[in-house]
C-alpha cells in the first residue's frame, strides 16, 4: 500500500467550506423573501429551489455542464468578458456544488424564520429598526438551530456529493478529484485497501458531524 | 391629538366586513376599545401602528401618517406597543431588550425600578412569569418615550391580582409620560378604572362612545344590581328548578321557575338581575 494521499479530504473540505459560506450569503435574503412573501411566486421561486433533491446528480451535472461550457451563451459570456472558464476547474465545481446545495440552506432558515414569532420582529420595528438590523438581532440569534442545521447539513451535503461533482469537474487531481471522486476511482482501480480506509474517515466524519449537531438540538436552551 | 377616519376590508372569521372607523382622540387621553372578538379591535391597532394597510387618514398632531399618498412605516411613527403575548426578545436579558429600543440606561434603569424588575434585568425572558414579562414589555414600549401607546388586550392573560397591580403601574406611567394610550380590553373594571373613555365595536363600526360610567353602567340611577352569566347546568331540586350561573370568577345558583327553565338552554348568555335592597360591602 502506498502511502495515503489526503488531498482528496483537503479538496472536498474545501470546496464544503466555500459553498457553505456562499450559500449562507445568497440563501439568508432569499430564505426571509419566501418566509415573509405571500406572493404568486412564492411557490415557483420554491419549487425551483427544491429541484436539485429531486433531480437526479446527472441531470443537474448535465445542464451544469452544458450551461457552463464555452459553446453556451453563459459559458462564452464567462471567457470572453472576464477570461473564467468554469468546467473541470475548482471554480467550476463551487458553482456546481452551490446550485446543488442550496435547498439544504434554503429550507431549514426558511422554516426557522417561518417558526418565529411575528409580534416579536413587529416589536422591533416598532422600536425603530431596519429589517436588516431585525434579522441579524433579532430573527438569526432565535433560530439558532435552524441555522445550525443549514450550515452543518450544507456542509456535510457537499462533501458527499458525487455525480454532480464528476459531471462538472471531472476527475483532476488537486484540482477536482475530491474524496468520494477519489473512492470511485480506487474501486475502479481495485485498490480495495485504500477504498476501504477512505470510505471509514468518510463514515466516522460525517457521523461525528451529525451527532453534534442532533445533541446540540435536543438541547432546549441554547444560550 | 389624533385623527383617524380610516377603512379597510376585513376577511375574518366571521365573514367579511367592513373596518369603518372615524375617531378623535386629545391628547393623554386613555381609551379603552371593547366589543365582542373579531370586531376589528386588535386590526384598528395595528392599521394604527402601521402593522397593516388600510385606506382612509391618520393624523397625529400634524403629522400625516396615512392618506392616499403616505404610510408612514412602523419604525417612523414613535409608537409604543404591548402585545398580548409580550413578544420580548428572546435572545436577550430583560435589561437588553429595553437597551434594544434605545440605549438609554437611565431611562431603562428607572422603569425596571418602577416595575419592581430591578432583580431581574439579567435574566432571559423565558425564565419569568407572565406579570412580569407583560411588564417588561410595557417597560419596552416605553424605552423611545411615544406619543402614542397602543396595548392589545395586554392583561388578558393574567391572574386578577397580577391584573390589579399592572394596572395601576400602567396608569402611573401613562400619567408620568404625558402619552395618549389606547388599550384593547373586554374586562369591564379595568376599563372603568384606567380609562377616561370608551369606544364599543361591533362588526368594524362603533356602536357606542362615551365615558366608562355612561357607557359601563347600564342600570345607572335604578339601584339594581345586573350581571351577565353563562348558564352552565339547570338542576331539578325537589319541585324546584335550580340555575347554576357563572358570573365572572363566581359560580352562583339561582331558583327558577319552569317556564324559564323550559325557555333557556344551557350555554345561553343570560342576565341576572336584583334590587340592591340591603347590600353587604364588605
Amino acid at each position: 500500500m502506498e502511502s495515503l494521499d489526503f488531498t482528496p479530504f483537503w479538496l472536498s473540505f474545501k470546496l464544503a467550506s466555500i459553498t457553505t459560506i456562499i450559500l449562507f450569503t445568497i440563501s439568508l435574503p432569499l430564505a426571509w423573501y419566501l418566509s415573509e412573501s405571500k406572493s404568486k411566486i412564492k411557490p415557483i421561486l420554491e419549487a425551483i429551489t427544491a429541484l436539485p433533491i429531486v433531480l437526479p446528480p446527472s441531470v443537474l451535472g448535465f445542464y451544469i455542464l452544458v450551461g457552463l461550457s464555452q459553446n453556451s451563451p453563459i459559458g462564452g459570456f464567462l471567457k470572453d468578458s472576464f477570461n473564467i472558464e468554469l468546467i473541470f476547474n475548482f471554480s467550476g465545481l463551487v458553482v456546481a456544488s452551490s446550485i446543488y446545495s442550496m435547498p439544504f440552506m434554503v429550507q431549514p432558515l426558511q422554516s426557522g424564520f417561518e417558526s418565529l414569532n411575528r409580534n416579536m420582529l413587529e416589536a422591533s420595528y416598532i422600536a425603530g429598526k431596519s429589517k436588516i438590523v431585525t434579522i441579524f438581532r433579532v430573527a438569526l440569534p432565535n433560530i439558532k438551530p435552524a441555522l445550525l442545521t443549514a450550515t452543518i447539513i450544507t456542509f456535510a451535503h457537499t462533501v458527499g456529493e458525487f455525480g454532480v461533482v464528476l459531471m462538472v469537474g471531472g476527475n483532476i487531481p488537486e484540482q477536482t478529484k475530491v474524496a468520494s471522486v477519489a473512492i470511485y476511482e480506487m474501486v475502479e482501480t481495485m485498490d480495495y485497501t485504500s477504498a476501504h480506509i477512505y470510505s471509514a474517515i468518510m463514515v466516522v466524519i460525517s457521523f461525528i458531524v451529525l451527532l453534534l449537531v442532533y445533541i446540540f438540538n435536543n438541547k432546549k436552551r441554547f444560550y | 391629538m389624533i385623527d383617524i377616519d380610516i377603512k379597510k376590508e376585513l376577511y375574518g372569521s366571521n365573514g367579511n366586513m367592513l373596518l369603518d372607523v372615524n375617531l378623535h382622540i386629545n391628547k393623554n387621553e386613555f381609551i379603552a376599545i371593547s366589543g365582542k372578538s373579531g370586531s376589528g379591535k386588535s386590526t384598528l391597532l395595528r392599521v394604527l401602528a402601521g402593522l397593516e394597510r388600510a385606506d382612509g387618514k391618520i393624523v397625529v398632531d400634524d403629522e400625516v401618517w396615512l392618506d392616499k399618498s403616505i404610510s408612514l412605516a412602523p419604525q417612523k411613527r414613535r409608537i409604543g406597543f404591548v402585545f398580548q403575548d409580550y413578544a420580548l426578545f428572546s435572545n436577550m436579558t430583560i435589561l437588553d431588550n429595553l437597551l434594544f429600543v434605545k440605549k438609554d440606561m437611565e431611562l431603562a434603569k428607572y422603569l425596571l425600578d418602577v416595575t419592581e424588575l430591578s432583580e431581574l434585568k439579567d435574566r432571559f425572558p423565558d425564565s419569568l412569569s407572565g406579570g412580569q414579562k407583560q411588564r417588561v414589555s410595557l417597560c419596552r414600549a416605553l424605552m423611545n418615550r411615544p406619543k402614542l401607546l397602543l396595548m392589545d388586550e395586554p392583561l388578558s392573560a393574567l391572574d386578577p391580582t397580577m391584573r390589579l397591580k399592572l394596572q395601576s403601574e400602567i396608569l402611573t406611567l401613562h400619567r408620568e409620560f404625558n402619552i395618549t394610550t389606547i388599550m384593547v380590553s373586554h374586562e369591564p373594571s379595568e376599563i372603568y378604572r384606567l380609562a377616561n373613555r370608551v369606544v364599543v365595536l361591533n362588526f368594524g363600526k362603533i356602536i357606542n362612545i362615551g365615558s366608562p360610567k355612561d357607557i359601563l353602567l347600564k342600570t345607572s340611577g335604578s339601584q339594581k344590581f345586573s350581571f351577565e352569566g353563562e348558564l352552565l347546568d339547570i338542576v331539578r331540586v325537589d319541585v324546584i328548578y335550580i340555575a347554576i350561573v357563572a358570573i365572572g370568577q363566581q359560580i352562583v345558583e339561582i331558583v327558577i321557575s319552569k317556564e324559564d327553565k323550559n325557555r333557556l338552554k344551557i350555554g345561553d348568555t343570560i342576565r341576572v338581575s336584583t334590587k340592591a335592597f340591603s347590600p353587604n360591602i364588605c
